[in-house]
């Protein structure tokens, strides 16, 4: 019991990052309707801006770690958020009213060129930091001195997704920013028409993602300890899958597929084979979509004849 | 540059000095704070295991400088050239040059391919490079028929090219079977593949389909990782045997053919033989495809992929048609994968990653969807071109990543937009692929 207390608490944590990758997934998708594929990089991306910027900080002299913590966050946001932007300016912005495979391969190449930026500028070795924040609590003393942990960096990453996820949802259901969103969802044509600009609406969406891309980053950071040029793939992977499990273009959706997906690794690791983590992962969301085609809360798709 | 020049439905766009400088500070300013910590900073692990990190502030400077001048040069170019033409419908005369075009040209690249093993004989690399470019030729023909001939999106094609080049390998290394045994295996054994995952896929459509063959490609990737006693792991099969010409190996002993026919043995000879097998073998994939496309079977892919439910409605069995392409389109992939194995004698994972697949898949689209030839070029275009950044080395894929996305940007339909139709009334008209749906099956 107290050890699937314990991978109760990690694959909720995991389940917390990987939801808030598959926002940004939802996000674009909901409004462009296309897959962005860079976007598990904007999150790998993130993680390395709040590395350097923690390193720079820290020998420039602050000693304060929650101050630190705060302006890497801000950093660390803005400068994802703009390469979110820049990305959406270069590689999808000329290709919005072409066919729907181009901006595919597009965000590919585009995934590809941020892949392999990091790895020339920062090098393919992997970056281990210290633990920043250390210590814990011991929820329960179990027998055999097998103890529930909590740690300070789980209840961090916990907190920051609530709190991000509290302030998203509020700027997506009551600021202009918003609506302009939900509007252009439904129907772009109809928005611009209506006075919205689409064109700025959906380079907020994507500089929205990439700043929740680079909060997650933050925290994988922070949980991990490490970041590397290629964490971006699979995570982003990862991601994607709790996307389209929890039905693309939901939002609620992502963050329940992103738990679901964070918790069937960690149990399958626990009680099966960690090799197999990932194939697990992988079935059961070609199984969950034989069944529902749409996600668990995707809407069903009208056919229109 | 003066605005009257410019298009009359693009008359409202600015232009003259001052709004390129602009635009060009506006670039370079957002190329500073991007690159800001990611060039300006370097960090590596020290020697005591922290981090330790040094600033790079010349080659920041020279980034932005760089990123401020290409700026300018784009803005001059664009407004030179006025904006890229958007015209779907294709004119007259660039029509019928098309067609000429595409008359003589694929005949014309054919007798070439034949004559390159006479013509660089001697140039081992331009041989080995053209195997290469063979490959990806038939690796891009098979995954036509799933995505440019019935739209149905497969983004873990590579999968099917592992299985047959796993069956390949296991079965000769194994069983100690001839390639030509294990050829057919092959194509079998990813065909059945292709039928396993075609069928959890009937029901979904459009991005679902991607990512479900996506994380189909993944598991076949991991399950060949992790399973260590039948496939090696990450350490892959090695001793793969070559291939022989009909039971004859192709070396320098007694029994080779080399000896039988009374010539000096050169090892060359293998690599000529194997050009030709590539080439049989994706003239093979071209046949098949264009027969099948004349077949009801083929015209059902291409219904299919231009609409489901007008598909249905006239009574096709969507779930036959949508399996036999992926049962086609595997089975190539198979094929091309037993040719992978048996030319390297060496496979490991580490081949077959999802890198594979969007490479085929950017052949398939950038050659313009259904075109076999645009799909030739484009091999030609993408291998070749990747080639000639090998000294490049670590930037290789950065400079490809970047042309993908600015080939993407250049001609989102693909080099060859226009297409000869399967049937047609009277006469003979070029299609524009811009009439063509795709993936949404």
């Amino acid at each position: 019991m107290d050890y699937f207390a314990q991978q109760l608490i990690n694959g909720l944590v995991l389940g917390s990052i990987y939801g808030l990758i598959a926002i940004g997934y939802t996000m674009v998708y909901g409004i462009v309707g296309m897959i962005n594929f860079a976007h598990g990089d904007i999150f790998m991306i993130g993680g390395f801006i709040a590395l350097i910027s923690f390193l720079v900080l820290v020998s420039l002299g602050l000693t304060a770690i929650p101050l630190i913590l705060l302006i890497v966050l801000l950093v660390s946001m803005a400068i994802t958020a703009l390469y979110g932007w820049t990305i959406e300016r270069i590689a999808y912005r000329p290709l919005r009213h072409s066919f729907r495979l181009a901006p595919m391969l597009s965000a590919i190449g585009m995934s590809f060129v941020l892949t392999n930026f990091s790895q020339v500028s920062q090098g393919a070795r992997v970056k281990p930091v210290p633990p920043i924040i250390t210590g814990g609590y011991t929820l329960h003393e179990g027998a055999q001195g097998f103890a529930v942990q909590l740690s300070n960096v789980q209840i961090m990453v916990v907190l920051a997704t609530i709190v991000v996820l509290a302030l998203f949802t509020w700027l997506v259901s009551r600021t202009r920013l918003g609506r302009d969103m939900r509007a252009c969802e439904q129907d772009q044509t109809m928005a611009a028409l209506l006075g919205v600009d689409v064109d700025r609406t959906i380079s907020m969406t994507f500089v929205i993602g990439a700043a929740l891309a680079a909060v997650a980053g933050m925290m994988y950071l922070l949980y991990y300890g490490l970041v590397d040029f290629f964490m971006g793939f699979v995570a982003g992977i990862k991601a994607f899958t709790a996307a389209v499990l929890g039905g693309i273009g939901s939002l609620p959706g992502a963050m329940l597929g992103g738990l679901a997906i964070g918790l069937i690794e960690t149990f399958w690791s626990a009680y099966f084979s960690v090799e197999y983590k990932d194939v697990a992962a992988f079935s059961i969301l070609i199984v969950v979509l034989i069944f529902m085609p749409t996600g668990l809360l995707g809407r069903p798709e009208v056919e229109k004849v | 540059m003066s605005a009257t020049s410019a298009r009359p439905s693009h008359a409202a766009q600015p232009s003259g000095g001052a709004f390129i400088l602009k635009k060009a500070l506006i670039s370079a300013l957002v190329a500073l704070v991007l690159f800001s910590l990611m060039i300006g900073v370097r960090t590596e692990a020290g020697p005591q295991g922290g981090l330790i990190y040094w600033t790079r502030f010349g080659d920041l400077a020279a980034m932005v400088a760089t990123v401020f001048g290409g700026s300018i040069v784009v803005e001059l170019l664009r407004q030179w050239w006025g904006p890229v033409d958007k015209d779907s419908i294709v004119p007259k005369p660039v029509q019928s040059a098309i067609s000429f075009a595409g008359r003589w040209l694929a005949p014309a690249l054919l007798v070439f391919t034949f004559l390159v093993p006479v013509i660089f004989y001697d140039q081992r690399y331009i041989l080995d490079l053209s195997i290469l470019v063979l490959t990806y030729v038939m690796l891009g023909w098979g995954l036509n028929v799933v995505v440019g001939l019935a739209g149905l999106l497969d983004l873990g094609y590579v999968a099917f090219y592992a299985v047959g080049a796993y069956s390949y390998a296991l079965l000769a290394t194994n069983f100690g079977l001839s390639f030509w045994v294990c050829l057919p295996l092959a194509g079998i054994l990813a065909a059945f593949w292709g039928v396993l995952l075609g069928f959890p896929v009937l029901r979904l459509r459009g991005d679902y389909l991607a990512i479900v063959t996506l994380a189909f490609g993944e598991i076949i990737r991991l399950v060949i990782i992790n399973w260590q006693s039948l496939t090696g792991g990450p350490n892959g099969v090695s001793g793969i045997p070559r291939p022989t010409m009909f039971g004859i190996p192709l070396t320098p002993g007694d029994d080779g053919l080399a000896a039988k026919l009374g010539i000096e043995f050169s090892p060359t000879h293998r690599l000529v033989f194997l050009f030709y097998l590539i080439l049989a073998m994706a003239l093979l994939t071209n046949w098949v495809t264009i027969r099948l496309r004349r077949l009801p079977i083929g015209r059902a892919w291409e219904a299919l992929r231009e609409d489901e439910v007008a598909c249905r409605a006239l009574g096709i069995n969507t779930t036959t048609t949508k399996l036999t392409a992926f049962a086609t389109g595997a089975m190539f992939g198979g094929l091309a994968g037993a040719f992978f194995a048996t030319r390297q004698g060496f496979i490991s994972p580490e081949s077959f990653t999802f890198q594979e697949s969007a490479l085929v898949l950017a052949i398939v689209v950038l050659g313009g969807m259904g075109s076999q030839l645009g799909v030739a070029l484009a091999a030609l275009a993408m291998i070749g071109g990747f080639e000639l950044f090998r000294g490049l080395d670590q930037y290789r894929m950065l400079v490809f990543g970047i042309a993908m996305v600015l080939l993407m940007i250049w001609r989102p339909r693909g080099l060859i937009g226009h297409r000869a139709p399967t049937v047609f009334l009277e006469r003979n008209q070029a299609i524009s692929s811009d009439l063509v749906k795709e993936g949404h099956g």
